[in-house]
């Protein structure tokens, strides 16, 4: 009796299931170490460069001078791209996912899939030698017939090498990551309450928009946010097409462009010394932090009705 | 409002595959027409396609006439997504947009029909959609909260309630009661009773005692054999079908005998 008693009691531990809980918990642990270990990084080394005077921030007089304008490019680079990639990634994933017959969307998922891995610096490549020049004609157009809204004021250079270019070549960049997941979501939508709105009598359209958006609300938010995180970092693209210059602008066709922090430091960094590379290091740390305030303000939209989430 | 369903040599496909296989079945107006028989038989496949959602699945399609009130669901100029609108559905679990209110999931359907309501109009609906569906007393309180907090069977009588709600002509039901508990069961059987006041109602159902409770004909289907499809074996009046069918695979199945 004592023995049996003994078996119940003593905890039941298979190998399998330490090996398992050790090795997850590792992995759990390693990127908190990692992050930890480049936050940091970013502050030991960057700490003096938020006080450098003049000579470690050209063109700039401080510290704020520059890197103001450098994250103002980022996020304004950063936010255009999104603004054109989501809606076009949502209407690609809803025709992959419910409208492209079978055989189609299939080659469609290949396909994006496959653009979702081609390296940034081709992206900028194409950008350059072949997006700009096509798209001069319509910042041609913009600056003549539009010109009186700050955005498109120009003058538009014969290169096409603006801030708009950057977005558009950003935007299709983060396009795949986008609608790649977006699709993975759209198709997960529950057939029950797709077929709860079919049964209503709802259009394909509507049906899309009582059952499948609403499901897939978080995920979109995930996907946008993943995308933006990639343009906010992305550093060779911009750096091809842009020529940049350390400045506040809203005009997106101008021949002065703000740069972005990751392109900055990419230009920079070969050049610099002693206290011009905690400068950009300092730099660094500001997008650090940029992406963490967006994955905080994407996770607080997401939690805000988590109870009609339909995960309860 | 509520008409009846008569179906002439209906066929149902699933892409090559002939699910059901040439049903010719008048269901009468204002009643409870339950469908029995074996898992696998084609009965929900039928009952799907009486409000052609059946076509849903890609592959399916049907051969054969469905008349609503004389005309014909699976004819050409007509859309799947107006007949949807006039035969209504209820599913085997509950299905309540789970990111929608409890007011919203009952208004959703009008909002499809009018987008244009007034605040007033939209409340009336709502309530009166509740109370047939016996549950405005539990819900008045907490309209605004989701629909998914509720329970199983709540969910099941708001699903009913968003489907009343458009006031359809036929209100089908696909096993509503097998997600539920017994007292959830008997409320939703309660309520079948007093909705056939105003709808015709088609129920399919697992439960011979239910479909014995509720309906006032039955129709039994059955699969001539594995791989074969099935066939609308015998139609009656349920007091019958349960007694003293004329059909010895009826008797077989309501006895217990196999199934």
């Amino acid at each position: 009796m004592a023995d049996s008693s003994n078996e119940l009691t003593r905890p039941v531990k298979r190998l399998g299931d330490r090996i398992f809980s050790g090795t997850a918990l590792g992995a759990g642990v390693l990127i908190l170490v990692t992050l930890a270990g480049v936050g940091l990084f970013l502050t030991i080394e960057g700490l003096p460069g938020f006080t450098a005077d003049s000579s470690a921030t050209q063109p700039a007089d401080n510290f704020v001078g520059l890197a103001g304008p450098l994250v103002f490019g980022t996020v304004l680079s950063a936010t255009l791209a999104l603004m054109l990639a989501v809606p076009l990634a949502v209407g690609v994933a809803l025709f992959i996912s419910h409208y492209a017959p079978r055989r189609l969307s299939q080659g469609l998922g290949y396909l994006v899939d496959l653009l979702a891995a081609v390296p940034s610096v081709v992206y900028g490549l194409w950008g350059i030698i072949f997006l700009a020049p096509k798209l001069v004609p319509i910042y041609r157009w913009l600056e003549n017939n539009v010109g009186w809204i700050p955005f498109f004021s120009g003058p538009t250079l014969a290169s096409g090498r603006n801030m708009a270019t950057v977005a558009v070549v950003l935007a299709v960049m983060i396009l795949p990551i986008i609608t790649a997941i977006c699709r993975e979501i759209f198709l997960q939508t529950p057939t029950l309450h797709e077929e709860a709105a079919l049964a209503l009598g709802a259009t394909r359209w509507e049906m899309i928009r009582m059952a499948v958006f609403p499901y897939g609300r978080s995920g979109i938010v995930s996907a946008a946010m993943l995308g933006l995180g990639r343009a906010l970092g992305e550093t060779l693209a911009v750096t091809l097409v842009l020529s940049p210059a350390i400045l506040y602008s809203f005009n997106f066709i101008g021949a002065q462009n703000p740069s972005t922090i990751a392109s900055n430091i990419a230009l920079q960094f070969p050049e610099a010394s002693g206290l011009e590379v905690s400068v950009l290091i300092a730099t660094g740390l500001v997008l650090f932090l940029i992406t963490f305030v967006v994955n905080f303000a994407a996770r607080a939209v997401v939690n805000r009705r988590s109870e009609f989430s339909g995960a309860n | 409002m509520a008409k009846s369903i008569d179906v002439t040599d209906l066929d149902i496909y699933y892409g090559d595959f002939k699910a059901v296989e040439d049903v010719n079945v008048t269901i009468p107006a204002k009643q409870v027409t339950a469908f029995i028989g074996p898992s696998g038989c084609g009965k929900s496949t039928f009952l799907r396609a009486l409000n052609r959602m059946h076509e849903v699945i890609p592959g399916a399609y049907v051969d054969g006439k469905v008349l609503v009130d004389g005309q014909d669901l699976y004819a050409v100029e007509v859309d799947p997504v107006a007949v949807r609108r006039q035969v209504g559905m209820v599913f085997q679990r509950p299905n309540p947009f789970p990111t929608m209110s409890i007011y919203e999931n009952v208004i959703a359907g009008m909002r499809l029909n009018n987008k244009k309501m007034k605040k007033s109009e939209a409340d009336d609906v709502v309530e009166s959609a509740l109370r047939a569906a016996d549950l405005w007393g539990e819900v008045n309180e907490r309209l605004a909260r989701p629909g998914s907090g509720l329970s199983g069977g709540q969910q099941q009588r708001l699903c009913i309630a968003r489907a009343i709600a458009v006031q359809p002509q036929v209100l089908l039901m696909d096993e509503p009661c097998s997600a539920l508990d017994p007292i959830s069961t008997s409320a939703i059987e309660d309520l079948i009773h007093e909705l056939k006041a105003n709808y015709t109602i088609v129920i399919v159902t697992h439960n011979m005692q239910q479909a014995a409770r509720v309906s006032d004909d039955t129709a039994f289907f059955n699969l001539v054999g594995t791989g074969k499809p099935g066939r609308l074996i015998e139609f009656g009046e349920t007091r019958k079908i349960f007694s003293n069918p004329d059909e010895k695979a009826t008797e077989d199945y309501i006895s217990g005998r196999f199934g």
